[in-house]
């Protein structure tokens, strides 16, 4: 069962390094045994301002590749297109890295465990996108 | 027809408008914006002049398509993939000629436009860059003075619309009556390309 190290990435982009490494944090956490499930942050410009760096994204994505896809999560404005331009390039990103529409924090959360559990990256998508289902009142 | 040496000339151009304008445009984004628009171009832009210095592409194509790429990776804010979008779209339509038509040009730029439209998912009327891209490019059938004239006034007719893209658009109606920073900046790059061609 060799496909059992093969895990989908995680990646998530945010606007501000902390607001992007403390929500991997939270859902590695919260993951419970999900440790090893490889998830990376790629907040803020590269020279540690708000906003969103391609660089970073693309090492970040490089870094959780397995072989088994990449789920990106972003929270809003440049870093949505950002990513989507850095997809439309074709090149920049591991093969198999996809944009998911899904909260960022609720989103990170559930694409972590499903990943953890050996899902495949549609799955990982489908999970983190059903998190805008959940109703808070 | 336009060869590689033009378009260097048009994104240097637009290096030096961008530099003339950044204190305008980032005061225009400040009401309705993070106040930072001229300030994120700027860096976009001279990294794209230093970029053509250093690489010198030879067709018109593959200076568009590293000015994009430049742009994606340096501005840090929404206008770095979408102005890299639309400069690296344009070029890759235009191939690898080494000399291209007027008309052919804005043809590529439509399609760079459209590429913009769907990245950004704005249309017109939605007080975004698309409303000064979109009547240059109708323009520039005429003349590049025409594209020019275009593009600065669909900047101007922003300024009464009330913003549906972006974070301007979180503003709802407090965002009438102020002038669309991506609108304006996108003039320059019109007005730029009016200058080189020396109309």
């Amino acid at each position: 069962m060799s496909d059992e190290q093969q895990l989908v990435g995680i990646v998530l982009v945010s606007h501000s390094a902390e607001v992007a490494a403390s929500v991997a944090e939270l859902a590695k956490a919260l993951s419970g045994g999900a440790g090893a499930v490889a998830v990376a942050p790629a907040g803020g410009t590269a020279s540690g301002e708000f906003g969103t760096s391609s660089e970073l994204v693309a090492s970040a994505a490089a870094s959780v590749d397995r072989g088994a896809g990449v789920a990106v999560l972003t929270d809003l404005g440049s870093a949505v297109l950002t990513v989507k331009a850095l997809l439309a390039e074709g090149d920049e990103l591991p093969d198999n890295t996809r944009l998911v529409d899904a909260p960022f924090v609720e989103g990170a959360v559930a694409a972590v465990v499903t990943a953890s559990t050996g899902a495949g990256l549609a799955a990982v998508e489908a999970a983190a996108a059903e998190a805008y289902s959940y109703r808070k009142t | 027809m336009l060869d590689a040496d033009f378009f260097r000339r048009w994104m240097t151009a637009t290096t030096a408008l961008v530099d003339r304008d950044a204190e305008r445009l980032t005061a225009l984004d400040s009401p309705i914006g993070d106040a930072d628009h001229g300030s994120n171009l700027q860096r976009g832009f001279t990294a794209v002049a230093t970029a053509l210095e250093k690489d010198a592409p030879d067709t018109p194509g593959a200076v568009l398509v590293l000015a994009g790429r430049q742009l994606i990776s340096t501005v840090g804010g929404a206008s770095g993939p979408l102005y890299g979008t639309l400069l690296r779209r344009t070029g890759k339509a235009l191939g690898d000629a080494a000399e291209v038509s007027a008309e052919q040009l804005a043809e590529a730029l439509r399609a760079g436009v459209d590429a913009v439209r769907t990245l950004g998912g704005a249309a017109p009327g939605d007080k975004t860059m698309v409303d000064a891209l979109v009547p240059a490019v109708d323009a520039l059938g005429d003349s590049f003075a025409a594209a020019g004239a275009a593009a600065a006034e669909g900047a101007e007719a922003t300024t009464p619309l009330q913003a549906r893209k972006g974070r301007a658009s979180y503003l709802g109606e407090r965002s009438v009556g102020h002038q669309d920073p991506g609108a304006t900046s996108s003039a320059l790059l019109f007005e730029a390309l009016k200058e080189t061609a020396g109309e």
